[in-house]
């Protein structure tokens, strides 16, 4: 200190080359702190800074958060001679230097007589950690929040101190909410004594917030140890059997092995290597090269080797054997003490429990979006096949129409509100107009020949995924949902549901009411429900049955356009879209039972809930799960050929 | 006379329409029998479950000497056994031959590896021939079947059902759009099959029926109304109310 | 061709075998022979022959190198395809069931003589790789360096368990028979027991044919995922022969497959059998109540032809040199399906027709080497507008022209004696 003092003295006595303008205020406790630590601070060792950073943060200065930000930001300079800290603006030779205690100008100096403190990028994270504290308890609720989130995204014990400091002044409910939940798993994670541990623990059954379980899992990690002699002590989890899930023989031996209980094990690619370095005239250790063809022969040879001691010895297959059984293997918790490791386990269990349970229902509101998908794409369908009898290979076609017209309604109006509201009509007009036009010239001319029409749509199906190849073509083409649709419904961290797939079921729903005020209430329907039950008598009593079924289809294919606008608006619109539609929209007539609304709609819960659950047996591969789903199919088929709703009658035994 | 089927207690209903309540049916060997009733009354229905092709909800269907319960086979196992069925509407393969069709329905191994096998021996084609003679399509037998007059469809799949050599035959309406020589024909042809083996004819028209000469049974509302010859079901009074007196 | 020159051809060589109907009231009791009564198959042989060795002689191989070894194969691809569609015919144009699978039954068969064609190159291929080590290799080693090299592209060096016949090739000839006459068998079994029909069993093939395909798009299907099987046009250990050679004897062999499925394809529809498969074709529920057990037969030809299907398949991929999933795709089908129906179906000679014109115009067309069309400034690239051709003439065949191709034959006036 003394010396300090008299290095300001000789500054002011102008011994020092450029004299400041302004008097620095050398015995500002900021600066008297700072000169404590001055060696280890001008040092710049990660290793060693611990107790300047922590002597700065807990000094209660005011200025401390300053210092430590702009030391942070490397804008601290410490003078060649006089060794007092100053904030700097290098500009050019010149560095515009400022006082640390309450920021007044000290004037322009010559730079090279100051060094700038450059802490690593190690040094600077401890600061940040430092400068938590401040953060936390910042008047600015938005600096307290990103401080939060820094935490949250990676914690250190000493945030748990700072942590609780700032949470009887917090002000905001929210924040003061999300400080105290924060604290607990701190507390979880960092703190010394275990019942509060234990007691942190407890506070957090049955929370399914993935914090939780990423605090907890690794108080739960268990290591597995071997032993020739029974352990016992609370840390011991239990015994595992090697050969066991997750733990192999192998493991189980190169476990032995690492800590040194038993001899290694040759991989066969380093015991040729070996055999091939001891080849001497033609024979290794005796054993003529050319009988070593076979993995017994090298062993064999490879033991002698052993034996003339030119190689490590080697556990043979019966070795390891032996060796294993004369071992126990412990799982051993290695994670937190074993009370909180228990404790641990007994809540994670209790919230895995609940996971599942959550999980489930997540998983039934994936399977009734994409049932609502496939309803969508299968009721089109439903009504030309259950009505007309007519099977329409080219649906799939139509509900790629509607799906490009929503891109090409895109094109002209920019306004993704507006240009979906216009895009919904327009693909019902494009695809009734385009299902009109085949049934007036194809579908009408093969009435009672269902295969002929099933063939002539496959024409005209090829015919029309070429064309829009040909004209958008084969990269996928955007379709955007209006803003108001992005994001998802959060119930909680595991269950959610994007407002998209809502849309799709409500949709649906609403579908599902049209199809049945226009064939329950309209005198449309009253006539299609007539031709389809008898078209002669129909005929008869003035219904027009060629117009009847013309409107049908058009009918069928317009919601299969409205159908392609809703799939494009979550899925991709590609030429091939429809074809990736036809076959699970089939599946959903056939399952549900033909000429029946109902039944397409179970058809539809069935083949949806069923691909999510076997996507869900096997996650990794949905491929496998469609395979898996046809031919559960097939087998339902074997069962139930007419479909879960099945036309009763002499009608179906016709 | 034991009986070559036995239909007992049979009951069928659609969506709750019976079409079949508790029916009672027996013919002997050798028998010709008329079925009659009003539409609706299970006639079709009846042959439906006697020829397999719809299972009864209750009852029981004994057939032939060894009786037999009809319900566990196939159609085709059925017809094997000896039922054959003529439909209301000719059923005939008309993209193929009288000799053709013919030949098909001739009692012959139905296992499909005989039936890659087979080659027609002189006896075949000799009874082929006399099959379309008795039907009356002996210069036809060449002809696609489809280009045969609506008539001699009929025949050629009455002969087709003899071809089969049935115990018994049910002839759904034989006579239906038959010109009055044409029913004569036919009327002469079931008479005289009935000579060696059990045929019942569901049929719409009385004259035809008296022509016939045989008992009748009255269907109703899914079960039996009345059974007798011609002269005794046409004078009951239940049976007037129903059905003839419409 | 006379017909006492044909009858006696086929006396001659084909013996004496009895058709099914007598030819007329006169002949009755006649026996004929299987040549006579069906003259088309006398001119169908003479055709493929006299197209064999046509091209043996233009081609490269052994001829005078008109015909590029490439165009051979191209044809030889064909009499495959031909061979398949005969299949196609028989189980659709015959016995009515409109199959949309038989593609996938010829990819199987593919795969099978695949699965040994890679083996054995590879095998050949490691054993000269490790030929030069210091030691010996082990069977282990060799079996690890094959798998390495098969399957390192999928990120797997183990032989999966179907691969366990895969060294023998004739185990894997007996699989081109086997599997999919046992996937046919079962599949139909299912189907037909349950009387599924009409339009509702061709979308169950279609289907089936979906299942087997994205099964196979897997990677861990032990097939190699979407990246097939290749390098099938390298026969193991002939390395030597030039492909000008090898491409003949495949088409060769596809000849004599063709013309021996015809033969059989013929014999089948010809007799009792046929007439049985055909009523089937045209009311089933009938043929029933003639006490045919109407699902037997629809298993048997559904199996025999999706055996055809995959011997077909089995000489047509070592000629591609490739298969992959996309092959078994459900459109592959539907294109077999398409080639029937324009060459006409019904008639065998008219599926072989159909396939041969559509699939060689549609090399021509996709090759590129169709001319481009000018239209008032806009050009018709036939690449790009040949599929849609197709599409719509395929509808217009439906509509206007269900006979196909093979009905233009109808217009030649029918010699006596032969019967359709």
């Amino acid at each position: 200190m003394v010396r300090f003092f008299c290095l300001w003295l000789l500054a002011l006595c102008g011994l020092l080359p450029l004299q400041p303008i302004q008097a620095q205020s050398v015995d500002a406790p900021i600066q008297q702190l700072l000169q404590t630590h001055g060696e280890i601070i001008a040092k710049s060792s990660r290793k060693s800074i611990g107790p300047a950073i922590d002597a700065l943060a807990g000094s209660g200065l005011p200025e401390a958060q300053v210092v430590l930000q702009r030391w942070q930001d490397k804008e601290m300079w410490v003078g060649k001679d006089t060794g007092l800290f100053v904030f700097g603006d290098k500009d050019g030779k010149e560095l515009l230097a400022t006082d640390v205690a309450d920021g007044s100008t000290l004037g322009p100096f010559v730079a090279k007589d100051f060094k700038q403190l450059k802490p690593n990028s190690g040094i600077r994270g401890m600061i940040a950690a430092a400068l938590v504290q401040f953060q936390l308890s910042n008047p600015d609720p938005i600096v307290r929040l990103t401080a939060l989130s820094a935490i949250e995204r990676d914690a250190e014990a000493s945030h748990l101190t700072a942590l609780r400091a700032s949470i009887d002044g917090e002000p905001n409910a929210d924040i003061l909410a999300r400080k105290t939940r924060l604290e607990r798993l701190l507390t979880i994670q960092f703190a010394e004594d275990d019942v509060e541990r234990i007691a942190a623990i407890k506070g957090f059954d049955g929370d399914l917030g993935v914090d939780v379980r990423a605090a907890l899992n690794p108080l739960a990690t268990t290591q597995i140890v071997a032993s020739d002699t029974p352990l016992t002590g609370s840390d011991i989890r239990g015994i595992i059997a090697p050969g066991s899930d997750g733990f192999s023989e192998t493991d189980a031996y190169a476990l032995l092995v690492a800590d040194d209980k038993a001899k290694p094990i040759i991989d066969p690619e380093d015991q040729k290597q070996i055999l091939v370095a001891n080849i001497n005239g033609g024979s290794v250790a005796g054993f003529p090269v050319s009988t070593l063809d076979t993995q017994i022969a090298r062993d064999e040879a490879y033991a002698a080797l052993a034996a003339a001691g030119r190689a490590d010895p080697v556990a043979t297959q019966a070795e390891t054997a032996t060796i294993l059984a004369g071992f126990t293997f412990y799982e051993r918790y290695i994670g937190a003490p074993p009370n909180v490791a228990l404790a641990a386990v007994a809540v994670l269990s209790n919230i895995e429990n609940k996971v599942a349970v959550n999980q489930a229902v997540d998983l039934g509101l994936d399977a009734l979006s994409l049932a609502s998908i496939y309803f969508l794409a299968a009721i089109g369908l439903a009504i030309t096949f259950g009505v007309m009898g007519v099977i329409n290979m080219a649906h799939g076609e139509f509900i790629m129409m509607g799906a490009y017209t929503g891109y090409v309604v895109q094109l002209f109006v920019p306004d993704y509100t507006l240009s979906i509201i216009l895009a919904i009509p327009l693909a019902f007009a494009v695809t009734f107009a385009a299902g009109v036009a085949m049934e007036r010239l194809v579908i009408r001319w093969l009435y009672h020949r269902p295969l002929e029409t099933l063939l002539a749509t496959f024409g005209v199906s090829i015919a029309l995924q070429q064309i829009a190849k040909n004209i958008f073509g084969t990269q996928a083409r955007p379709l955007t949902a209006p803003g108001w649709l992005d994001g998802s419904l959060i119930i909680n961290d595991i269950v959610q549901i994007s407002y998209i797939r809502i849309a799709i079921f409500i949709l649906a729903l609403l579908f599902l009411a049209l199809f049945l005020i226009v064939m329950n209430r309209t005198r449309l329907g009253l006539e299609v429900r007539a031709v389809t039950q008898n078209p002669r008598m129909a005929a008869s009593m003035g219904i027009n049955p060629d117009k009847i079924n013309m409107l049908t289809f058009g009918f069928g294919s317009g919601i299969a356009g409205i159908a392609g606008v809703a799939i494009g608006l979550y899925a991709k619109v590609t030429s091939e879209m429809g074809a990736d539609y036809i076959v699970q929209s089939f599946m959903t007539v056939v399952v549900g039972g033909v000429g029946n609304i109902w039944g397409t709609l179970l058809g539809a819960t069935m083949v949806g809930s069923l691909q999510k659950g076997i996507e869900w047996l096997n996650p990794s591969n949905t491929l496998a799960a469609q395979t898996y789903m046809i031919l559960f199919i097939i087998l339902f088929i074997q069962f139930r050929p007419r479909g879960i709703i099945a036309l009763k009658g002499r009608a179906a035994e016709a | 006379m034991s009986a070559l089927l036995e239909v007992s207690g049979v009951s069928k209903s659609f969506d709750g329409f019976k079409a079949i309540n508790n029916l009672n049916f027996s013919i002997g060997e050798a028998e010709l029998r008329a079925v009659i009733g009003p539409n609706g009354a299970g006639k079709t229905t009846f042959m439906d479950i006697v020829t397999g092709k719809t299972r009864p909800d209750e009852g029981r269907v004994i057939w032939g000497e060894k009786s037999r319960s009809l319900l566990k086979m196939s159609e085709s196992r059925i017809a094997q056994e000896g039922i054959g069925r003529k439909f209301q509407r000719p059923t005939i393969f008309e993209d193929q031959s009288v000799a053709d069709n013919l030949m098909l329905a001739l009692r012959k191994d139905r296992n499909p590896l005989k039936v890659l096998f087979f080659t027609p021996s002189e006896a075949d084609h000799n009874r082929v021939a006399t099959l379309a003679g008795d039907v009356g399509l002996a210069d036809s037998l060449d002809r696609k079947a489809g280009e045969l007059s609506h008539g001699q469809k009929q025949w050629l799949e009455i002969g087709m059902l003899l071809a089969q050599e049935p115990k018994l035959l049910l002839v759904d309406e034989p006579a239906a759009g038959m010109t009055p020589a044409e029913r004569e024909h036919t009327t002469d042809l079931l008479v005289e099959a009935a000579k060696t083996r059990a045929v019942v004819v569901v049929e719409h028209d009385m004259e035809f029926v008296r022509r016939l000469n045989c008992r009748v049974t009255v269907l109703h509302e899914g079960s039996v109304l009345a059974e007798g010859s011609i002269d005794h079901v046409t004078s009951d009074e239940k049976v007037i109310e129903v059905y003839l007196g419409r | 061709m006379p017909k006492d020159a044909t009858s006696s051809f086929g006396e001659k060589y084909l013996g004496g075998s009895g058709g099914l109907a007598p030819q007329s009231v006169g002949a009755k009791g006649v026996e004929t022979t299987f040549i006579a009564k069906h003259p088309s198959v006398l001119i169908f042989l003479a055709c493929l022959a006299v197209f064999t060795i046509g091209v043996t002689i233009l081609a490269e191989g052994f001829g005078i190198g008109v015909i590029s070894t490439s165009f051979v194969k191209t044809l030889g691809k064909t009499l495959c395809l031909c061979l398949v569609a005969l299949a196609m015919d028989l189980v659709w144009g015959y016995c009515g069931i409109l199959s949309l699978g038989h593609m996938a039954f010829f990819g199987i068969g593919g795969y099978a003589i695949g699965m040994w064609l890679m083996y054995a190159r590879t095998e050949l291929i490691v054993l000269s790789s490790l030929a030069n080590a210091p030691l010996p290799p082990t069977p282990d080693e060799i079996t690890n360096g094959i798998a390495t090299q098969i399957f390192g592209v999928v990120g797997a060096s183990e032989f999966p368990p179907i691969w366990a016949f895969a060294h023998s090739l004739s185990l894997q000839l007996a699989a081109v028979v086997i599997v999919p006459g046992l996937l046919a068998l079962v599949f139909g079994w299912l189907a037909f027991r349950s009387r599924v029909t009409g339009v509702y069993l061709s979308i169950l093939t279609q289907a089936m044919t979906l299942a087997l395909a994205l099964y196979l798009f897997q990677n861990d299907s032990g097939l190699r995922g979407n990246n097939g099987l290749s390098g099938l046009q390298n026969l193991p250990g002939l390395d030597d022969v030039p492909q000008s050679a090898v491409s003949l004897w495949f088409f060769w062999a596809s000849a004599l497959a063709l013309g021996a499925g015809y033969l059989v394809c013929t014999w089948v529809v010809s007799g009792k059998f046929g007439s049985v498969i055909r009523a089937i074709r045209d009311d089933e529920a009938r043929v029933r109540f003639l006490g045919y057990s109407v699902e037997t037969y629809k298993l048997f030809i559904f199996t025999l032809t999706a055996i055809l299907a995959a011997i077909a398949g089995a000489l047509y991929y070592p000629q591609a040199g490739i298969i992959n999933p996309a092959e078994i795709a459900p459109i592959a089908s539907i294109y077999l399906a398409v080639w029937v129906a324009i060459g006409g179906r019904g008639r065998l000679y008219g599926a072989v027709i159909g396939a041969a014109f559509v699939s060689l115009l549609s090399t021509w067309f996709t090759g590129g080497q169709a001319p481009d069309i000018n239209i008032a400034g806009v050009t018709i690239q036939w690449v790009d507008w040949w599929t849609v051709l197709l599409g719509l003439s395929f509808v217009f065949v439906t509509l206007f022209a269900p006979k196909g191709i093979g009905g233009l034959f109808d217009l030649i006036p029918r010699r006596k004696g032969e019967t359709s």
